[in-house]
């Protein structure tokens, strides 16, 4: 049961990573716009050369 | 434009030499569209940022306040091909999005902890039916406690809150028995886990509030999501007013910000922006918004003129006297506030289910533990038993049992083109059995149509054109009959009584009998019911009756709330030559005419205390007090601001079928609804003496808690399926397009049966709503 000392921080910490990472998209307002999202990736106009 | 157009009003300044406003963006339908706009503005000089929020159909510019300014944008976006509307951000709207973020990062952080906790939790349950050891145990649970205690402190917020301030109001409120029930349950956890137990009830306090939260944020942006559409619909029509400043010059200002004493022009064909007295001029004045009379008023030097009203032939000065857009006769408002203090309160129920429920929990827990207690169990054993009785009698089920039902409903409406004004208008729908409506706006469109059946086509399209250079409303509506969209050249506006000019070389003049020459006798044949415009070209006379079209599905409308065994009543501000023709063409046999507000007000109350719920329909200024003694109230877009804002919901388009969706939609949901509290009775029903018998582990609490949770939101999502509204918003509707929706509403007419569960799609029904054009 040694392998608990490890193995749950570590989980927690996944976990914790993220909900942070959630806060931060919550904090930088990437949920204001989400049909917006899902069409800006549509237009190529940002490929250069071909 | 000459004219100088000032909306200054609308930049914000955050930091020195940067501007920033916020566009509503009408047109805006594809990815191509997100590109044109902000590629095409950053082209412009002196634009630092122009990002466009799909969503909201909203544009944020920002630029360098010396390099150029909010009208260029504005011009620059018209060119690309949209209209632009500068979008005042409101407070409440600013309170309401971080309240949104706030609830969601609760949520957030409830995920997270219930999700570790229940990792944890079912090591437990596994580990206490084979070897865990007992040190294992214990780590397990001060891990739980470690990520449950902090987690639930942060997540719990929105409803400690809640029941702080209902408890200091001394009342009691659904969060009241959540907040004693989570704090118990965490204190006695950690109590349990200091004392070596085998139980510990971190995981159902975490996961009730998981749950929970998942309720009220789902409820929050929903109402955010309507609020911000009907912000959007606001700024399209924010009117502006021309000012003249102190210099003499005009200036086009939002009407927002104009203040009393100034002096604005208002030109023909125009509303009326802010409550003034007339300085100099002479008009007439439609106040069919204001008073809901269709023959206009005269207006001139020291007449009093409200808001709304329509200037209908020559340009008025005009001192503002009441500032602001809903402005309004003291009489109304003074109606307006006995109506609102009258207004029987209804209690939602939600709150009716919070006021039974919160004390009958708390008894039952009480009388647990005593009669364990007397049964000669530990003090330590009865309190155990009697925190599992609170904690599986936490509303989870009750609490989410409503929010999901009003959140799929309010999805249906919106859809359905309804836009909710108020939290409780779905519920008070429910229960209407007698429907007033007004006439004009709200029976009939809100715009005359010049009937031209009885008059020779080539006749009929010359007189249009000829209206096209008049800026007189009747002339507008018959302008709007003209195929071939070019107005004659030389022709010449005489204000107050028509124009003239040559056609084909012959004269032609379109106006009042008196203008047009017309012989008394003939004047006097013309309709009595409509407002008559006239026409004569070489020799010929034409006679044109504009009349008030009613909605194109009123007839269909009105018969399927009446098979619905609805009341139908009129209570119109017209005369009654102009409501009898209506009412009778609509199979309404009760109708009264020419009341006014405080009239209107006594017959909707007469009805209420006869034990009817009223649901009053209108559009007038002179409606309001009305919408707001009524049980519940819808109004139509077009109607005045203040009408808007009293009214429960309003509804989008041309049609009818709204109010009819609206009834249903929310009738469906209100059966859905105690459908659900039901679900959740019959619950604790069974888990109660499970509960009392002190045979409640953490494991049948959690399995409990989130099946009975389950249930009630799959249950509410029953309310997506069954019939879709089918609201298509006319984007300059094709005849084709009115026949189909007109034969939709006649079929449903046919299928009244009550409401199935079968989805039947038709190709209209797949129409999302588009915001307006």
């Amino acid at each position: 049961m040694n392998v608990l000392i490890y193995l749950v921080p570590m989980a927690l910490l996944l976990g914790l990573t993220g909900l942070l990472g959630f806060m931060w998209t919550l904090r930088t307002n990437q949920y204001d716009d989400l049909d917006g999202a899902a069409l800006r990736i549509l237009p190529d106009d940002d490929i250069n050369g071909d | 434009m000459s004219e100088i157009l000032d909306l200054s009003s609308f930049v914000e300044r955050s930091e020195p030499g940067r501007a920033r406003i916020t566009l509503a963006v009408d047109g805006v339908s594809c990815a191509g569209c997100i590109r044109k706009i902000e590629d095409g503005l950053q082209k412009l000089a002196g634009i630092v940022d122009a990002r466009l929020n799909f969503t909201q159909r909203r544009l944020a510019v920002e630029w360098r306040d010396c390099e150029t300014n909010p009208e260029r944008i504005i011009a620059a976006l018209e060119q690309i091909g949209y209209r632009a509307y500068p979008f005042a951000p409101e407070r409440i709207a600013a309170e309401d999005k971080y309240e949104t973020k706030w609830l969601l990062r609760c949520l957030a952080v409830a995920g997270f902890a219930a999700m570790n906790v229940m990792l944890l939790s079912v090591s437990l349950w596994a580990g206490n039916v084979s070897d865990m050891t007992r040190e294992t145990r214990d780590l397990f649970h001060w891990l739980s406690a470690l990520i449950a205690l902090p987690a639930a402190a942060y997540a719990g917020q929105p409803f400690f809150k809640s029941a702080w301030r209902a408890v200091r109001s001394r009342q009691l409120n659904m969060d009241v028995p959540i907040t004693v029930g989570v704090t118990l349950a965490l204190s006695l956890s950690l109590y349990e886990t200091a004392t070596h137990a085998i139980h510990a009830y971190f995981d159902s306090a975490i996961m009730l509030l998981f749950f929970l939260l998942c309720g009220r944020y789902l409820d929050q942006a929903t109402r955010q999501k309507t609020r911000q559409f009907a912000g959007n619909l606001a700024s399209f029509k924010a009117e502006f007013a021309h000012r003249f400043g102190p210099r003499g010059e005009l200036t086009r200002v939002p009407a927002s910000v104009l203040q009393p004493d100034d002096i604005i022009l208002v030109q023909p064909g125009q509303a009326v922006p802010a409550d003034g007295v007339i300085v100099s001029g002479y008009s007439e004045l439609d106040q069919n918004l204001v008073t809901g009379e269709t023959i206009p008023q005269a207006g001139e030097p020291g007449v009093l003129v409200y808001a709304g009203a329509i200037n209908c032939s020559d340009a008025l000065k005009v001192k503002v006297v009441a500032a602001g857009n809903s402005t309004l006769l003291q009489e109304i408002e003074r109606l307006l506030l006995r109506a609102t203090e009258t207004k029987s309160h209804t209690i939602r129920l939600a709150d009716r289910a919070a006021r039974l429920y919160a004390p009958i929990v708390h008894l039952t827990a009480a009388t647990t533990a005593m009669g364990w207690l007397l049964a000669g169990a530990s003090l330590h054993d009865a309190i155990v038993t009697a925190v599992a009785v609170l904690i599986i009698t936490c509303p989870c089920a009750i609490a989410l049992a409503i929010p999901t039902v009003q959140v799929v409903a309010a999805g249906r409406l919106f859809r359905a083109g309804i836009i909710l004004n108020s939290a409780d208008a779905i519920e008070k729908l429910a229960t209407i059995d007698t429907i007033v409506f007004d006439k004009t706006g709200t029976l009939t469109l809100p715009e005359a149509v010049a009937d031209g059946s009885s008059i020779d086509p080539n006749v009929l399209e010359r007189a249009a054109r000829l209206a096209l250079s008049s800026h007189h409303p009747l002339a507008a509506a018959l302008a709007r009959c003209a195929r071939e969209r070019i107005p004659y050249t030389g022709v010449v506006e005489e204000s107050g009584s028509g124009v003239h000019g040559t056609i084909e070389g012959r004269e032609a003049r379109l106006g009042s009998a008196l203008f047009c020459g017309v012989v008394e006798q003939l004047a006097n044949e013309a309709d009595s019911v409509a407002s008559t415009i006239f026409f004569t070209h070489a020799g010929r006379v034409a006679a044109i009756p504009i009349r008030q079209r009613l909605r194109p599905d009123a007839l269909a409308v009105a018969q399927a709330l009446i098979a619905r065994s609805l009341d139908l009543i009129i209570l119109s501000g017209d005369r009654s030559k102009a409501v009898e023709p209506v009412a009778t063409q609509l199979g309404i046999t009760r109708w009264r005419a020419g009341l006014n507000p405080a009239e209107k007000i006594n017959a909707i109350e007469k009805l209420k205390s006869r034990g009817r719920r009223v649901l009053m329909i209108g559009d007038g200024l002179n409606d309001a007090p009305a919408l707001a003694a009524a049980t519940v109230s819808i109004s139509p877009i077009t109607a005045a601001q203040l009408t808007q804002a009293r009214a429960d919901a309003l509804f989008l388009g041309e049609y009818l079928a709204p109010v009819l969706d609206a009834i249903a939609i929310s009738r469906r949901a209100r059966s859905l609804m105690q459908q659900n509290l039901g679900l959740a009775i019959i619950y604790n029903v069974l888990a109660v003496p499970i509960a009392v018998a002190g045979m409640v582990t953490p494991l049948i609490a959690a399995a409990a808690m989130s099946g009975s949770s389950i249930l009630v939101t799959l249950n509410a999502l029953r309310g997506r399926l069954g019939r879709r509204p089918n609201f298509v918003h006319e984007t300059g509707s094709s005849p084709t397009q009115a026949a189909k929706r007109v034969a939709h509403a006649k079929a449903r007419v046919a299928e009244d049966a009550p409401e199935d569960l079968v989805l039947k799609d038709t190709g209209a029904a797949r129409h999302r709503l588009e915001f307006v054009q």
